[in-house]
């Protein structure tokens, strides 16, 4: 069963708690990370500021 | 087929693609869209079928009904109303309302490929188990993936995203469909089903670069949809957008069934967040038939300040004001929902959903990055950090508004295996995939056996000629016959796998 503590919480008073630092992946999964960083660093370097700007869709469903 | 009863329960997924002309940005993506339609349609030949809007027009369906006892498979006619599940009604010829081709096309995998205002959609078939809904997603991208190639002529080169914002306020869906019985009072279903739609995007979400509708504020978060969710329970799906949407077209029998839409769910390019999407999605909803009122304690007192909150929480130790007075993490509501779905799994595959959601949430809560192989937001944020780090000046990772991090938010889910980001991850193996190509390829022209799509499918695959259109419940076949109109087949059950008169047409 769900383990709840009593006492509510609002959102706005508790500090933001801090986001995860990478550690926990195996050394192969960051190694695949490195490798297509180092494909594609160069041209997401000189193309990204326009693919942005350019990317624009219309709502759906 | 699976055996019938409380166990088998119909679901399917609809997938709208982001879409753009490489070679030229400005282009009119309702044009490209219906493009990609039509050039699909034609690159796979005859087999495909128009959309049937015949049982969508009761004007036009009133008109054509007529008795014709005596003329053509006496057994199988009926003059019950059009609901007379496996029945076979007469229709008039169309006029010229008929729908244009070039906007729909059911495929012989029994899906539907059509225009949904300025996106392609891919609506999958109808498949009863979270495996079968995976196979048949991937089968959806590989689908897409064809018809933008074929439709990458004269000059033109079709992008096609599986996400689900443009980062500048604009949202397309992807939602997911389930079957549950109608004896479920809609208020305790949308009431019980809340917390975990609210909180399953700790391993649903498939990341997002930027905070807010526009991408306003700097930041990466987990889920891409959770900014548009605006209200508790509604019928919209594209303003005031709602956690539980309350559309009631169930497709089959409506005394016993309702269709649950579900519209919070992101796009995910990896197998097992769809898996466990749809896979916990539906065990979840047995308990709510079974009236577990476990449930109930769950139940949060803001679900839409929850859904951003939740989104936000990388740390995933926010806690979440409960209507009870008492509070919970996100990752503590699932563990809770896992105890009592287990109560109610009944196979094979329900045990390998319980297994992954198990051990999911506990390396969430031990170390996120531990799921960098099969929680899609893990995976980008991991991408993302490593990107960040490596381009960062004076000790600083890249901020989180430099382009080059959200155009890769962006490439992430880019169809082209040779250009998306995920799939190239998943090439080199770090990413679990559940559905090898060779399934995919087998499942874009082949419809699941277990339900009605295996009929639809096979019709239009291997019987065009005879296929003048096909809905969710219906076919409607134009052959030779003395009283010369349309013969609609109702096909009310979910879980029809058989039927007379199309079993002899199918027949080799």
């Amino acid at each position: 069963m769900p383990q709840v503590t009593s006492g509510e919480t609002p959102y706005d008073d508790v500090p933001e708690p801090e986001p995860p630092t990478p550690g926990g992946a195996p050394q192969a999964q960051t190694d695949a990370v490195d490798a297509l960083l180092d494909e594609i660093d160069v041209t997401l370097q000189a193309n990204a500021e326009q693919f942005v700007r350019s990317f624009v869709q219309k709502g759906g469903e | 087929m699976a055996s019938v009863g409380a166990s088998v329960r119909v679901c399917g997924i609809e997938t709208e693609y982001g879409i753009t002309d490489r070679a030229d940005p400005g282009a009119n993506p309702i044009l490209l869209s219906s493009m990609l339609v039509s050039e699909y349609r034609q690159s796979v030949g005859a087999a495909t079928a128009p959309w049937d809007y015949g049982g969508e027009d009761p004007l036009n369906d009133q008109r054509g009904y007529r008795r014709a006892r005596g003329q053509a498979h006496p057994d199988l006619l009926t003059d019950a109303p059009a609901r007379a599940d496996g029945g076979v009604t007469l229709r008039r010829r169309r006029g010229s309302w008929e729908d244009p081709s070039h906007l729909n096309a059911v495929l012989s995998n029994g899906a539907r490929l059509y225009v949904d205002h300025a996106h392609p959609e891919y609506s999958g078939p109808e498949v009863t188990t979270a495996r079968d809904a995976v196979r048949w997603d991937r089968a959806g991208d590989e689908v897409a993936r064809r018809a933008a190639v074929a439709a990458s002529i004269d000059g033109v080169s079709v992008a096609l995203y599986k996400n689900n914002v443009d980062g500048k306020g604009a949202s397309y869906g992807t939602h997911e469909n389930f079957l549950v019985e109608r004896a479920v009072p809609f208020d305790e279903l949308a009431r019980r089903i809340t917390p975990h739609l609210v909180t399953r995007q700790i391993f649903t979400g498939a990341g997002r670069v930027g905070l807010g509708q526009r991408g306003e504020e700097p930041g990466f978060q987990i889920s891409q949809r959770a900014d548009y969710m605006e209200a508790e329970v509604g019928l919209e799906t594209t303003l005031r957008r709602p956690i539980v949407n309350t559309r009631d077209e169930p497709h089959a029998n409506p005394a016993r069934w309702r269709r649950l839409h579900v519209i919070i769910g992101d796009a995910n390019c990896m197998d097992v967040p769809t898996l466990l999407k749809v896979g916990t999605t539906a065990l979840v909803l047995s308990a709510i038939e079974a009236g577990d009122e476990r449930l109930d304690v769950l139940e949060l007192k803001d679900p839409v300040e929850a859904v951003y909150a939740v989104s936000r929480d990388l740390s995933l130790g926010r806690r979440l004001p409960l209507a009870s007075g008492a509070s919970a993490t996100a990752l503590e509501i699932q563990r809770a929902l896992l105890e009592i779905a287990r109560d109610y799994a009944t196979d094979e595959g329900d045990a390998e959903v319980l297994a992954r959601w198990e051990s999911i949430l506990e390396r969430l809560g031990r170390d996120p990055f531990a799921c960098a192989a099969d929680v899609e937001w893990v995976a980008k944020l991991q991408f993302l950090g490593r990107l960040r780090s490596r381009n960062g000046a004076a000790g600083e990772p890249l901020p989180w508004d430099d382009p080059r991090l959200q155009a890769a938010d962006v490439q992430w889910s880019d169809l082209d295996p040779t250009r998306g980001l995920c799939s190239r991850l998943a090439a080199a193996g770090a990413v679990e995939r559940l559905v090898t190509d060779a399934q995919t390829a087998e499942a874009v022209t082949t419809p699941p056996s277990t339900t009605r799509a295996w009929l639809r499918g096979r019709m239009v695959g291997t019987r065009p000629e005879i296929v003048d259109a096909a809905g969710w419940s219906t076919i409607v076949l134009d052959r030779e016959t003395d009283h010369g109109d349309l013969e609609v087949v109702t096909l009310d059950d979910p879980l029809a796998t058989t039927h007379p008169l199309l079993d002899s047409l199918l027949a080799p």
